[in-house]
């Protein structure tokens, strides 16, 4: 699928694939004129992708063949062990976990889960989790905890379900609760937001001890199109909205709320899952070997300090 | 019957002096001033508890004389340099504080509960539909490390439509921060009260509000998460009229009590004789 803006790579792409399978004909060669085309199409995608504007990201961070949480599990992470059920009500499939090990490191595996098809989305309901999916989260971290395991939670949400049994079941209860407990779990947390981080949503897996970010993921307190709607009267004002909600990587390192950007491959992370994924790694892991030296009386100390700088009142 | 009472109203108000007549939000009848003051804004006719101001929040569970504010001087900070479709939010923010004479959706500080020391915050809707900024949450913290510090219960009244867009991710995250407060509480086993009044919904009901050790609505108050708008196109079906209601909520279990607002006060010290049990 080729967003918008990635237009004219993409019929580059296509007059690519005709010439290769005239080619393929013995007779002809067309063997430069396909280099040279190649070349041009990853200058083309390395032009289009390092001036992407907040609404384009927008879009990457939501592609369909971006790689989910899912595919982190099945490529990334090994010995998956799906723990399931919130204990009180149901088994969520917008939030998944379980035990997960990462480079030898065993910790547990928290995120939403999004799909790639009509299907997979119907049945994670497009990442939007419900209270159990919430409470599931916190029974596993509790179990962290016990067990003394770092959590790592994958971030990508459009927003909590709004829905009405997610809101007779509590929604605003389940989130308030995680944020309450996050603050001091007593094992790291480290949050990688990997496509859209939806408001409190994302928030409710997201408060951690270091907040990383996919370059082309985004992180908002609204989606951009609600935004627009209510503070421009104007869905369609969604790209100014983006722009003005400062959700880019980029921003939100220099607002402090992210310690660190992982990058992405030229053309985003949907193009080169496993190019994705070992930086993601490498990231993780990085962070997890720093958290991991931290007493636990310092790891809840600089957790709390760290939320409290956030927008504290400074004079001037 | 209603038929009679608002043609009665109705005419009433056709040659009524504006200045005399305060409206009812929900039901729309037209009460006496007077009397709707001496009420402390409760409809006589549908029992709809209007929204107070800090002020008037205040004296009606602060011991008189006994309020002290703090940190007064916390005001909104445009972190992104936002601009809509109306302007800078710097200068809506500016006529906020003008508007209300206050610095920010929140007051904070220590005051008496018959007689019972404590902490408390109060949201005041006047101000930016008493959104969840940088300052308010800020506030919010200061005042539960104040609580922590000098040991005394904590109470915050809500009322707020939630996070505050204008203020971006720094406004989502003022969720986390303020909960974090209540978890240090939580920790040092000083007690939290939270008392959710005309409207506490979005981001504040997902946040602070929501995890008291005891949770007190007014009643007919509208809490929730998502909006009933969002929620009705996104499920395609009518929802029923007391969702998202203090009563819905207190049936679900999320509530502790429904509390009159004349009998608020009573109610919190009273509970606050088991908190602080000695
Ligand atoms: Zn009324």
């Amino acid at each position: 699928m080729a967003l918008n803006f990635e237009q004219p790579l993409s019929d580059l792409t296509k007059r690519i694939d005709e010439l290769t399978k005239l080619n393929e004909d013995p007779k002809v060669n067309f063997n430069s004129e396909i280099a040279a085309l190649k070349k041009e199409a990853q200058t083309m995608r390395g032009n289009l992708y390092s001036k992407l504007s907040a609404w384009d990201t927008v879009q990457v961070a939501r592609h369909p063949d971006r790689p989910l949480i899912r595919n982190y599990i099945k490529d990334m992470f090994s010995d998956f062990i799906e723990l399931h059920g919130d204990r009180c009500f149901g088994d969520d499939h917008g939030i998944i976990g379980g035990f997960a090990t990462l480079g030898g490191k065993r910790l547990m595996l928290i995120g939403h889960q999004k799909g790639n098809s009509l299907e997979s989305n119907i049945a994670s309901n497009f990442g939007m989790a419900s209270p159990e999916g919430y409470r599931k989260a916190l029974r596993l971290m509790k179990l962290a905890e016990k067990y003394n395991l770092p959590v790592v939670c994958l971030i990508d949400t459009p927003g909590a379900y709004p829905g009405m049994e997610a809101e007779a079941r509590g929604q605003a209860e389940a989130i308030a609760k995680n944020l309450t407990e996050m603050a001091t779990l007593e094992v790291p947390i480290i949050v990688v937001v990997t496509g859209e981080g939806g408001s409190g949503g994302a928030l409710g897996i997201g408060v951690g001890d270091a907040v990383l970010m996919l370059a082309n993921s985004v992180y908002s307190v609204i989606s951009p199109e609600g935004c627009a709607s209510i503070l421009w009267r104007d869905g369609k004002k969604a790209p100014e909205a983006a722009e003005a909600l400062k959700i880019t990587a980029d921003s939100l390192l220099e607002l402090g709320i992210v310690d660190k950007i992982i990058p992405e491959p030229t053309g985003g992370a949907h193009y080169d899952h496993s190019a994705t994924m070992k930086e993601v790694k490498k990231a993780i892991l990085k962070q997890l070997e720093k958290f991991n030296k931290i007493s636990t009386r310092k790891l809840i100390e600089k957790r709390f300090n760290k939320y409290a700088e956030i927008g504290k009142f400074r004079k001037g | 019957m209603g038929w009679f009472k608002k043609s009665k109203k109705n005419a009433v108000q056709s040659d009524a002096k504006p200045e005399l007549w305060s409206v009812c939000p929900a039901c729309k009848a037209h009460i006496y001033k007077e009397e709707w003051e001496a009420n402390i804004k409760v409809c006589p006719e549908c029992a709809f508890n209007d929204k107070l101001s800090y002020k008037e929040r205040l004296q009606l569970l602060i011991d008189e004389g006994s309020f002290k504010e703090l940190n007064k001087e916390i005001k909104p900070t445009d972190h992104l340099k936002f601009v809509d479709a109306k302007g800078p939010y710097s200068e809506k923010a500016n006529a906020a504080i003008t508007k209300t004479g206050m610095n920010e959706s929140i007051i904070t500080g220590t005051g008496n509960i018959n007689n019972i020391p404590v902490v408390i915050a109060v949201m005041d809707f006047r101000f930016l539909g008493g959104s969840l900024g940088s300052g308010t949450g800020d506030k919010i913290l200061r005042a539960a490390e104040y609580a922590l510090k000098h040991k005394r219960p904590y109470i915050i009244v809500s009322a707020s439509g939630g996070a505050r867009m204008h203020e971006g991710i720094v406004s989502l995250m003022q969720m986390a921060k303020t909960c974090a407060g209540i978890a240090k509480l939580n920790k040092a086993k000083i007690p939290y009260i939270s008392i959710l009044t005309h409207p506490t919904t979005g981001g504040v009901s997902a946040s602070f509000a929501m995890v008291g050790d005891i949770n007190i609505a007014e009643p007919g108050t509208m809490i929730g998460f998502a909006g009933r708008r969002v929620i009705e196109e996104t499920i395609k079906q009518k929802l029923p009229d007391d969702f998202q209601t203090a009563e819905y909520l207190l049936k679900h279990g999320f509530i502790d009590k429904i509390v009159k607002r004349n009998e608020m006060k009573n109610f919190l010290s009273n509970v606050l004789q088991y908190t602080t049990a000695k």
